[in-house]
């Protein structure tokens, strides 16, 4: 017998350190490994509540982005003209004073003339205080562009959302229908969840253009066509009323289904809720056939039935004129059909079954108490689950397709219920919401008193002066875009650079890829970053300082690159106070620490944030005397107050019983470390349901401040902000918007979720452009990061173009062939591949793979910018402009970037193609970096 | 040529049941793989032009992407996608060893584990000729073969915690879509799980006897009776809905 001697023993390394992920947003728990002080193996650590053990790809590649050649090494002067990729290496010194000289004097004259934009940040909550405490409105992280839609959407319907509000009961739940997610966002607990509904036989059903990832294992998969989402969602609306499906007692009780909307047609208060002397809305009550305060713990709202109230006024519940809405036949099965790509007896056949599940309610032996001190003896609930994401975000009718979803979650009693979408704490909020956006009152040498971001209520919240002119250089919260929550990162170069409302001095960009594809159309995008102005010869935007880890595209075009560490050698914090990872359980905390020192001259960007605070006297960030408040962000995490008691760590506060609020615990980052990096509070089981309405819950979650008050929160079938911008585009008030923009706001600002075409498709024309063009994120990738990677570029190294059969056909098309996407705005060009599970009317390729030749380090044959293409080439950042007014291809409520509303045609390519178009000279990488023969690192 | 050990019926057959069924084609027990056998026992596992126009390397795991047609080309609705890891089967009849001119690759005795060892291996590539699965990766650097060790250096190894001393595939896996366990018990988690959902063996046809079996995709067909609309009553929407209110407050 052969012999052979095993080590079947080895210690995996010398060290184990526990941190948090951040291959890409889900932050999962991990266990890195260390062997004589190299990164030996990463792990999904067992007993964190996000990721339970389990890892992605993306994750156990996280070795592959330490070792990348790509990693800057020291800051970066730029010494040539801006692109060119001519750099000096600086010290620390030289670049914060620099920067800091730049910055100071915007401070002291105009502080607005900084635009600063973070990208994939996770640390918002402190560069959203730094831009706060620095005195500029112009801040936002990359919301606008990702998921924002889904984000207002939620917060002013159920005071939550999907992804990081929120989560299907995947315990109980006996269907689920995923909605526009391919396979990121969520991407582990979502697997996680698919495999626990298939050990039960739960039916899961995919609505996507696409049939990869998740849609793959889906019992059945929906290819409707690209921005049809919303019209499929009304018409199962339509024929569950239809029907006559509704939980109406979870309407009554739970939503203001029942509260009385006025009829004042033509009238100032038409529309909005009828109101008794202390502002409360009004319900009738059909016990007392009389009106009532709606948060009478007695109210017993009608649904239907318009009545006159004692000022002579009319009024109808709001169900009713959903119901109005809903019921018209523009919503019939048969009437969307054709647009969808759906056959009418197929979403028959879906309303029927999500009708059927609903019937048949979970019941939870789980007694709770709600805000009007009644006891129920059990916890029923409807066991219909969904999730939605990026599909239904990233069109212009995003908005108004992600309420639709939240009303249909209603409808069904099933928000917060067993077996249904459940909050993750700390939501629900309160909804609507309401926190004015802060910079109307930006000045000279001052902080501003609100933090830029926050949710308008109506016109007076809005970020405009007088005339209507936005205020913020990207235009968020003005007439162009109200509830722009996240800020509108893909309109700030080509506002600042049109001067559009003023002209800006600094852009500073924290890991945001705005020379490539985090920009639509980037090649316009990188050549306003390099525009002049003949006048004086200076740069449109003078200055540009970018943060980044990485040689990323848009390195060339910065004048100051400050080098990031890689998340394996710093502190951060998963805070409360900005995108937590709560569990629908309870909420939830975690921390990054340090488990390899730099090897190289780069520093930790909060670090260089709160240094640049000190140096700049930002009051946060500076003590009485003048001297730095905090050492580093460590320090800062642990220190920071943002209310008395409640800072960036809700875990082990005050001696280290604490939690929620308490004293600041100088012990607190090891208290985290030892527990593996994270922090989570379980809820009593009580608790965890009717969150909105559950006494236990809100007293709970108040005691841990994660609310202000243990107020019942009541969910917003009718959004009554809406009707107030739409009584402004009708004249009513004294903030109006400009005249050529109240047609606009009449139409999209309904308090009623309502379909309309993707404003693209109403642009372009469907005979000349007829397809749709999206695409998806390959699973083992994130954005560029992902795809520079040296493991996971020998999965996917270029990308294609795929269509259907029958479409290729109709165009004869042959798999292989080279072809031009065309677009009102754009071309593009790539290679096809034919495929089956794909809309007929729909072109889709992976996300992120195409890039310049030479960033990233790689070499300048590589594949991803030989063959590969950015699918951004073809997407506009503005619609054609419109009575000389600019207005961005966007959501006209929220802003969002509609990135899947482009319609395309194709056409095949010059026989003598080989390479994918448009070709970009090739970047010059920074000084010090090569591309090594041999993978680094390992 | 190599000979494979005698085994007695019934012997400890370590392998692992992949479920097709839940694979979302993530590609994380690929990279978990490649990630834990770089440092194990087989290390390093190489890559060739990381950074180049052809990135390539050895991966003991692959996941490959295929669609299914349901019947009629283009009938994308009807067909299915389906994600499928490749590895190393540990079949019971391994070609690839019986053909080994060295006695490099060998079948272990005690647990039915193929492996190759490096010290013997020529580099002569008969196994990977033999193998009908594709599941040998040749190392250019040091020209020997390699493969899937079943992390050999996990699943016994006393430093990790017991729970976890699965490989690296199975530990990681988010869809839990991979199982690791004795396939020659049939008392098993593993072999009772192919039993009850009609596990497979790849290309039976080759009589290579496969330790790992497949579990087939499967799809839970909608059983909801068609909604029972209301007819089109006349009257007004408000009509239609005071009827419908008063009849479900009348209940």
């Amino acid at each position: 017998m052969p012999s052979e001697t095993i080590a079947l023993s080895s210690p995996i390394g010398d060290t184990v350190k526990t941190t948090t992920c951040y291959m890409c947003a889900c932050r999962c728990g991990i266990r890195v490994h260390l062997k004589e002080g190299r990164l030996r193996y990463i792990e999904g650590n067992p007993d964190h509540p996000i990721n339970r053990g389990v890892l992605c790809g993306k994750g156990s590649a996280g070795i592959m982005q330490h070792y990348s050649p790509a990693r800057l090494r020291a800051p970066l002067l730029r010494v040539g003209e801006r692109g060119a990729g001519e750099f000096k290496e600086i010290g620390w010194d030289e670049a914060l004073a620099l920067a800091g000289g730049w910055l100071g004097e915007i401070r002291r004259t105009d502080p607005r003339k900084l635009a600063f934009f973070t990208g994939r940040d996770q640390s918002q909550a402190l560069t959203g205080l730094w831009a706060k405490e620095f005195g500029t409105p112009n801040f936002a992280a990359h919301g606008g562009f990702c998921s924002v839609n889904m984000a207002a959407a939620g917060l002013y319907s159920v005071g939550g959302s999907f992804w990081e509000f929120g989560e299907p009961d995947w315990e109980h739940t006996k269907l689920f229908l995923l909605f526009g997610v391919a396979e990121d966002h969520d991407s582990n607990p979502i697997k996680i969840g698919l495999s626990k509904l298939k050990e039960r036989g739960v039916r899961i059903i995919s609505i996507n253009p696409v049939r990869t990832g998740y849609s793959a294992i889906a019992d059945e998969w929906i290819g409707l066509r690209p921005g049809t989402d919303g019209l499929f969602i009304l018409s199962l609306i339509h024929l569950l009323l239809a029907a006559e499906v509704a939980d109406l007692a979870f309407l009554a009780r739970y939503t203001n289904a029942g509260w009385l909307v006025l009829r004042d047609p033509a009238g100032p208060s038409d529309g909005l809720f009828a109101r008794d002397e202390a502002g409360q809305p009004l319900v009738w009550d059909h016990r007392t056939d009389a009106p009532l305060a709606a948060s009478h713990p007695e109210a017993a709202p009608r649904l239907a039935g318009e009545v006159r109230l004692a000022d002579g006024s009319r009024a109808v519940p709001a169900f009713q004129l959903l119901a109005e809405r809903c019921l018209d036949p523009a919503y019939t099965p048969e009437a969307v059909a054709e647009r969808c790509g759906v056959a009418p007896e197929r979403i028959r056949r879906l309303a029927a079954e999500i009708a059927a599940a609903a019937a048949e309610p979970v019941l939870l032996a789980e007694p709770w108490t709600d805000t009007t001190g009644r006891r129920h003896a059990t916890m029923p609930g409807r066991p219909v689950a969904m999730h939605a994401m990026r599909g239904i975000s990233a069109h212009s009718n995003g908005f108004h397709t992600c309420r639709a979803l939240h009303i249909l979650q209603m409808l069904l009693g099933a928000i917060d219920t067993p077996g249904s979408w459940r909050y993750k704490a700390p939501y629900p909020r309160p909804t609507p919401p309401h926190a004015p956006p802060g910079g109307k009152d930006a000045r000279p040498g001052h902080a501003l008193a609100a933090m830029p971001l926050g949710t308008p209520a109506g016109p007076a919240d809005l970020m405009v002066d007088e005339s209507g002119t936005p205020l913020r250089i990207d235009h968020a919260f003005s007439w162009e875009a109200p509830l722009a929550l996240h800020g509108m990162l893909h309109t700030v170069i080509a506002n600042a650079v049109a001067a559009d409302p003023y002209p800006i001095d600094t852009l500073f960009l924290y890991m945001a890829n705005m020379a490539w594809n985090s920009s639509p159309e980037p090649a316009e995008t990188s050549r306003l970053l390099t525009e002049k102005n003949p006048a004086t010869g200076e740069y449109r935007i003078p200055h540009l300082i970018y943060v980044d880890a990485f040689f990323s595209e848009t390195v060339a075009y910065a004048d100051l690159v400050l080098p990031d560490t890689t998340y394996l050698e710093r502190f951060d914090c998963i805070s409360l106070l900005d995108r937590p990872i709560g569990s629908a359980d309870g909420p939830a905390d975690a921390i990054r620490q340090p488990v390899l020192a730099p090897d190289r001259d780069v520093r930790p960007f909060q670090d260089v944030l709160i240094d640049l605070g000190a140096r700049l006297g930002l009051p946060a960030f500076t003590r009485d005397d003048g001297s730095p408040a905090f050492t580093g962000y460590a320090d800062y995490i642990v220190h920071h107050q943002r209310k008395p008691g409640i800072g960036p760590l809700a875990g082990w506060r005050g001696d280290g019983t604490d939690c929620g609020r308490g004293a600041p615990n100088p012990h607190q980052l090891e208290r985290y470390i030892e527990n593996g990096c994270f922090w989570h509070h379980e809820l009593p089981p009580a608790a965890r349901y009717f969150k909105y309405a559950n006494r236990d819950y809100l007293e709970a979650a108040t005691a841990l401040g994660l609310l202000d008050r243990p107020d019942p929160i009541t969910l917003q079938l009718y959004a009554e902000p809406l009707q107030r911008f739409r009584l402004a585009g009708l004249g009513h008030g004294t903030v109006l918007p400009p005249p050529a923009l109240r047609e606009r706001v009449v139409r999209f600002h309904d308090p009623l979720p309502f379909w309309h075409p993707p404003l693209e498709q109403e642009v372009a024309g469907a005979e000349e452009f007829p397809l749709s063009a999206i695409t998806q994120r390959p699973m083992p990738m994130y954005h560029s990061w992902g795809s520079q990677n040296a493991w996971l570029r020998q999965i996917l190294a270029d990308n294609y173009l795929y269509m259907a059969r029958e479409t290729a056909a109709s165009l004869g098309l042959a798999d292989g062939d080279w072809v031009n996407v065309i677009s009102r705005s754009g071309r593009v060009s790539g290679r096809l591949r034919i495929m089956e599970g794909v809309n007929p009317k729909t072109v889709w390729t992976w996300n992120a793979i195409g890039k310049r030749a030479g960033a990233w380090m790689l070499a300048p044959d590589a594949p991803e910018s030989r063959q590969g293409f950015l699918l951004n080439h073809v997407i506009a950042t503005f619609l054609p402009e419109n009575q000389s007014r600019r207005l961005p291809s966007s959501d006209p409520v929220t802003g969002q970037a509609a990135w899947f509303d482009v319609v395309v045609r194709i056409e095949k390519a010059a026989a003598a193609m080989r390479e994918s178009e448009p070709r970009a000279a090739p970047l010059r990488p920074p000084p010090g970096l090569s591309i090594p023969a041999r993978r680094l690192g390992a | 040529m190599t000979s494979l050990p005698a085994r007695e019926p019934g012997a400890k057959k370590l392998g692992l049941v992949i479920d097709l069924d839940t694979c979302v084609g993530c590609h994380a027990c690929a990279v978990s793989c490649k990630q834990w056998n770089d440092g194990g026992h087989s290390a390093p596992l190489p890559d060739y032009d990381p950074y180049g126009a052809r990135p390539d390397g050895v991966w003991f795991n692959r996941i490959h992407t295929y669609e299914t047609s349901g019947g009629a080309a283009g009938d994308g609705a009807a067909g299915r996608t389906v994600h499928f890891p490749r590895s190393c089967l540990h079949c019971d009849e391994p070609a690839c060893v019986t053909v080994c001119p060295t006695g490099a690759s060998y079948k272990r005795a005690e647990d039915g584990i193929v492996l190759v060892n490096a010290d013997l291996c020529i580099g002569c590539k008969l196994c990977s000729w033999a193998c009908p699965y594709g599941a040998r990766e040749f190392d250019e650097d040091e020209r020997v073969m390699k493969k899937c060790t079943l992390c050999i250096d996990r699943i016994y190894n006393e430093t990790i915690p017991e729970s976890e001393r699965v490989p690296a595939c199975v530990a990681t896996c988010p869809a839990h879509a991979r199982h690791f366990g004795d396939l020659g018990d049939p008392t098993s988690a593993v072999s009772k799980l192919v039993q009850s959902r009609g596990g497979f063996d790849l290309m039976p046809e080759m009589g290579y006897r496969p330790v790992n079996k497949y579990l087939p995709p499967r799809r839970n067909a909608c059983t909801a009776a068609p909604l029972a609309e209301r007819p089109a009553l006349p009257g007004s929407v408000a009509e239609r809905l005071l009827s419908w209110l008063d009849r479900a407050l009348s209940l």
